[in-house]
């Protein structure tokens, strides 16, 4: 214990110390954060817009109004026929289509309920994500106004008056930021504790002080916890920062449990740690420990359903994102803070990580030897 | 010679098909300050990474303080201490910290730890720069520190791989001075150089060349032998036969 101690100690001095690191680990947050979350909010604004109102009644005309007054979305064109909106989601004319079905005010009235069909140009998935959310936001306002006046509808009346066919079950405002913001903190510990554990024993190969280690009579164990603690504590602080953030500069809910997200956390950095580690060992020179650390790093993001929604991937990509720790790590975070899922629900993705952390530190040990051969 | 506290014989190792050390054979006794000559690329940190347990050897026997250098390597740690090639301290950490972290993971009690550390601080005259970082301190003065940590934890052996590589000749002097001192206390010193006039320093020399010790004697018997008077002269013969009268 006295031993991991000491290396503790050293390796926080030798962070601490290092200039070009402290911006990297207390300033990308933020800066990740604001970009990241701000770019969604750019992109929205005056999206063409085609209506096909089917319905002709005050309240489709009041629907279609929330849209045009939005500032989201700018009115380019109308059709009435599917062939016609199809043409002009295919020309470009327009990235959103409004269908209100006949019998739109009717089936209101009646039932109480009733559906539209909303059909975005899904080209660019990220900024179809951010239509989809915009529009439900202007549909969940639609329904709040529309309550109180329909008939019979006293306290406990049904609430998704309108709904949408396509509605995620989750975050079901899909509010843009509160849906990416989970995400991005998922990425921005896995970057920090990638890239640091990553270039961490390397460095000491690099310079030679390596030997200087081997040949004293410390443990494996010892070292690798030595070596993995600082960054496990520097992950689970970036990550206590970028909750700070989420929560107060943009307001996204948490409906679980902090303990449950830093259990999962806790479990999650052992596996980047570990495969940092294991990038270590195998590399000689700390270019090439970033080039494949960056390596996995595009791999986990671009498939981790943070961009683009698992469901649109093709098949194999959908298997091969099952082996992705940032994929499960992202959809735990999403469900726990949007949802408010518990332990339970999450089992599935968090015995994956479990199984992970493991394997990647099984082989990161296995990989360090204080006697090469 | 007393009984001999490094013992190899045949001890070779290989990179693939390049022989780096080709079946070495010798024996250090206990107190010896013996040197490891040869050119760059002779294979003397081959060799002294085979006998400090860094690094298997491929085939031969050796044992370093009764210790086999093939099955036991983490028991010759616990009784040797080295100063690698390659700086070997922590350039951004302090001379107080470099101190305090080696004697700690080698086991150093904080008391023992507190009192080496203000001895061995003012022995170096490092007093006033010890809460500088390495880097800001001269290269002579951050490898008399890197030997004094190496003996920190009172090793019975050290290994030195080119200690005063790149340091000036008066820091080279007193380096010499340190390590007769530690010589003095019983410590076997084993340390290489390129330097030949540092041969002169050494009880026993060896030198080594592509890999195979050349010559193993004193320095005195050694320049007999080959009928020279300095051991620069002796090694050019070594290192090509039939040279020498030329030059
Ligand atoms: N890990 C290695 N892989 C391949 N060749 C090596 C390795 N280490 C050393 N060598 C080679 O072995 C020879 C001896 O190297 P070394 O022991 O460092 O010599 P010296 O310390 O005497 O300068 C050199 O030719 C060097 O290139
Ligand atoms: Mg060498």
């Amino acid at each position: 214990m006295r031993v991991i101690g000491f290396l503790l100690q050293k390796e926080f001095l030798q962070i601490f110390r290092n200039k070009g690191m402290l911006p990297i680990i207390f300033i990308m947050p933020f800066i990740q954060l604001v970009i990241l979350s701000n770019a969604a909010t750019f992109d929205v604004r005056n999206v063409p817009f085609n209506l096909q109102d089917l319905d002709r009644t005050s309240l489709s005309e009041r629907l279609s109004e929330q849209f045009t007054g939005s500032g989201y979305f700018q009115l380019t064109g109308e059709s009435s026929t599917s062939p016609q909106a199809l043409d002009v989601l295919v020309g470009r004319n327009a990235d959103l289509v409004l269908v209100i079905p006949e019998g739109f005010e009717k089936e209101l009235m009646r039932g109480g309920s009733a559906q539209v069909q909303l059909i975005i140009n899904a080209e660019d998935g990220f900024s179809a994500g951010v239509i989809q959310g915009y529009t439900n936001d202007i549909i969940t306002a639609f329904n709040r106004d529309l309550i109180p006046q329909l008939p019979g509808s006293a306290v406990g009346a049904p609430r998704q008056t309108i709904s949408v066919r396509s509605s995620a079950w989750y975050n079901p405002e899909l509010v843009y930021i509160d849906y990416m913001v989970p995400g991005i903190l998922v990425v921005l510990v896995t970057l920090v504790g990638l890239f640091l554990s990553g270039m961490n024993v390397v460095r000491e190969k690099e310079i030679g002080t390596i030997d200087q280690i081997n040949v004293t009579p410390m443990k494996r164990y010892q070292f690798i916890t030595g070596k993995l603690l600082p960054f496990w504590i520097i992950g689970l602080g970036e990550l206590t920062l970028g909750l700070i953030i989420a929560r107060f500069a943009f307001h996204v809910p948490m409906l679980g449990s902090y303990w449950l997200i830093y259990l999962v956390a806790g479990i999650y950095m052992l596996v980047v740690l570990g495969m940092g580690l294991l990038i270590s060992t195998l590399t000689e020179s700390q270019q090439q420990a970033m080039f494949i650390a960056w390596f996995f790093m595009v791999i986990f993001t671009l498939m981790s359903g943070l961009f683009t929604a698992i469901e649109s991937m093709p098949h194999w990509a959908q298997n091969m994102t099952m082996a992705n720790p940032v994929r499960h790590f992202v959809d735990i975070m999403r469900r726990v803070m949007l949802k408010g899922s518990g332990i339970r629900e999450i089992a599935t993705p968090l015995a994956i990580l479990t199984a992970d952390a493991g394997l990647m530190l099984t082989l990161a040990v296995n990989r360090y030897r204080k006697v090469s051969d | 010679m007393s009984e001999p506290v490094i013992h190899t014989e045949q001890l070779t190792r290989k990179f693939g098909e390049f022989t780096a050390v080709d079946a070495i054979s010798f024996s250090v006794g206990e107190g010896e300050v013996f040197g490891f000559l040869g050119a760059n690329g002779a294979g003397k940190t081959t060799a002294m990474k085979m006998l400090t347990g860094l690094l298997l050897p491929t085939s031969g026997k050796a044992a370093v303080a009764g210790f086999d250098v093939f099955t036991e390597t983490e028991s010759i740690k616990k009784n040797i201490g080295y100063m690698s090639q390659r700086f070997s301290l922590y350039d951004d950490l302090t001379a107080r910290e470099n101190i305090r972290f080696f004697g700690g993971i080698y086991g150093l009690s904080s008391a023992s730890i507190q009192e080496k550390s203000k001895a061995l601080l003012s022995s170096l005259d490092l007093l006033p720069v010890a809460d500088s970082r390495l880097s800001d301190l001269p290269l002579g003065w951050k490898q008399k520190l890197a030997f004094s940590v190496a003996l920190l934890h009172e090793p019975k052996i050290v290994f030195l791989d080119e200690p005063t590589g790149g340091v000036d000749p008066m820091t080279r002097r007193r380096f010499w001075d340190m390590i007769y001192e530690a010589a003095d206390r019983g410590v076997t010193v084993f340390v290489t150089t390129h330097y030949m006039d540092e041969a002169e320093y050494c009880d026993r020399v060896s030198i080594m060349v592509n890999g195979r010790i050349a010559a193993l004697d004193t320095p005195t018997a050694m320049k007999d032998s080959f009928g020279v008077t300095t051991m620069d002269e002796l090694f050019i013969r070594l290192v090509r036969p039939g040279a020498g009268e030329g030059i």
